[in-house]
């Protein structure tokens, strides 16, 4: 009997079977995956990376909770066309806090990547009560309530806490100040903006809708506003992290 | 390849095959073997995959990982299809610096190229705002007009616009806000009777009863240090001609007052942090040609 014979041994054994599968996925699953979780070359560390705000977080589970990844990536890949169309591609460093991340899959509306600052407050605003105004061709759903809705800060800190066990670098403090935090960052000249920049470098403190209160598309807008826009490609060093 | 199948006993004696020496209620099971043409192929890709592995990047190591021959990476090769693009634009892009917006229109290589560009640039960035023929919409001004909010529609003020913005974060941004006279400057009144004025102005009709001279002197009062004294308009400050038909919110009376009430202060991004001086400058001729200068 030749070696190429063995195989009988397995087929006649299913639990010896189930454990030579799982054996030959484990060995597979180490050499394509562990390595990317110790190899300094897959894990890249870039300047301006910060956790987000609470009201850019807020926002950004508003974004979770209307699907809006359903249609919106928000990952450029390195292609040229890509980068042509919406700009530098996206870094592995820049979804880092993202639990879970929002690559997306489809792109039945444009990449979201870089769309931070792109466009006015205004324009979102118009955009979000309905698509059509201000684009004709639009087939993006309207989603008017979210400028009617007052935005619930009742859970944010604790939503902070979850994520920093996960490993999201929120200190003490910016838990404990996080509803505090969100209100100065949606109001206009709020005095408690200053200690926000000084705990969040370049959040953008402003009334990003109606003076006066605090809505989920407030939220919503100062998270767009804030996408792709941490990393400063000018000073980004594009040869030397080549992988 | 089969051991069983030299067994006289394990042979199909129908066929001459092998079989794989199970049997079932004295039915025997055939032991095909693959065609052999598939089995090179499967072979050769075996085979092709050591290749692959000695050509391109593959096996992780202790600290990094094997970059084979060709040294690939999907971001190196991004990053030289662009700039390979770059170079190919590179003699019109630097020609479209140079040249001022008289040698672009003279040149119709260049002004065709400009255009294009720009076109290209406008669909990706200014088109969610302006619409995709630069109509534009309520509080997104039109650019198909000869009518300009700010500055007189040359080249320089449109490549100044799109470079700093409108209200932007730029420290050379364009600035100038409609103030909101509802908090405690004007009564209501005055707000109403100043609306039905500004109607009046471009000869639209007003409400029955409307005093126009009360309205006219709030205006006085207030408004001509921007919009000026003929309520003409004043592109330095991005004030609007207020006696034309052109509206950039709506000319119904409820608009004007809301806009009184509480101001007005639409903002456009600075895209010099965005995009490229020669994009800039190709989508600055793009707007100038849609509708040309005051």
């Amino acid at each position: 009997m030749s070696l190429w014979n063995k195989h009988a041994i397995f087929e006649k054994n299913s639990i010896l079977l189930l454990i030579g599968v799982l054996i030959v996925i484990s060995i597979g699953g180490l050499v394509e995956v562990a390595p990317l979780f110790y190899l300094k070359s897959t894990i890249e560390h870039v300047e301006g990376v910060r956790p987000y705000t609470p009201l850019e977080l807020a926002g950004r589970n508003i974004y979770v909770r209307e699907g809006c990844y359903n249609c919106h990536s928000q990952m450029i890949r390195a292609l040229r066309d890509e980068v042509e169309r919406y700009g530098h591609y996206s870094l592995a460093a820049e979804s880092m806090y993202d639990h879970p991340f929002q690559w997306g899959s489809k792109r039945n509306g444009p990449d979201l990547a870089r769309l931070g600052n792109k466009y006015s407050d205004d324009w979102h605003r118009r955009h979000l009560e309905n698509p059509r105004a201000v684009v004709p061709g639009s087939i993006m759903p309207a989603y008017p309530w979210l400028a009617k809705t007052e935005l619930d800060l009742n859970h944010i800190d604790q939503h902070m806490k979850v994520l920093a066990i996960e490993g999201v670098p929120y200190t003490p403090e910016m838990i404990e100040k996080a509803a505090s935090d969100a209100k100065a960052q949606g109001t206009d000249d709020d005095p408690g903006a200053a200690d926000l920049v000084k705990r969040y470098p370049k959040a953008q403190a402003r009334a990003f809708g109606e003076k006066g209160r605090l809505t989920e598309a407030d939220a919503l807008i100062a998270y767009l506003q804030h996408l792709g826009t941490q990393v400063d490609f000018k000073v980004y060093d594009d040869k030397a992290n080549l992988r | 390849m089969s051991v069983t199948s030299h067994d006289p006993k394990n042979v199909d004696a129908t066929t001459g095959t092998a079989t794989t020496g199970h049997e079932w209620d004295g039915i025997r099971e055939l032991n095909t073997p693959l065609p052999k043409w598939w089995l090179y192929i499967f072979y050769a890709t075996i085979v092709w995959a050591l290749g692959y592995w000695v050509v391109y990047p593959a096996i992780p190591l202790a600290s990094s990982f094997t970059k084979g021959m060709i040294n690939y990476s999907s971001r190196g090769e991004a990053t030289a299809d662009v700039e390979q693009l770059k170079l190919a634009r590179a003699p019109m892009v630097n020609a479209l610096a140079k040249a001022s917006f008289e040698d672009i229109q003279k040149d119709p290589k260049l002004l065709t190229f400009a255009r294009a560009q720009g076109k290209a640039a406008f669909g990706d960035n200014c088109a969610p705002c302006h619409g995709a023929g630069g109509g534009g919409s309520k509080a997104f001004p039109n650019l198909v007009d000869d009518d300009w909010l700010w500055g007189n529609g040359s080249l320089a003020d449109i490549q100044a616009t799109i470079t700093h913005g409108i209200r932007s974060s730029d420290p050379d941004t364009r600035q100038g806000n409609m103030p909101a006279f509802g908090d405690g400057v004007l009564k209501p009144t005055e707000i109403s009777a100043v609306a039905d004025y500004v109607r009046s102005l471009s000869s639209l009709p007003v409400e029955q009863g409307a005093d126009l001279n009360a309205g006219q002197k709030v205006f006085a009062d207030n408004c001509v240090a921007c919009h000026g004294e003929n309520a003409k308009g004043n592109p330095e400050l991005g004030a609007p001609n207020l006696t034309d038909q052109i509206w950039l919110y709506a000319s119904d009376k409820a608009t004007i007052v809301e806009g009184i009430t509480k101001g007005r202060g639409g903002m456009m991004p600075n895209w010099g942090s965005r995009l490229d001086a020669g994009t800039i400058k190709a989508l600055a001729v793009y707007v100038r040609t849609l509708g040309g200068g005051r």
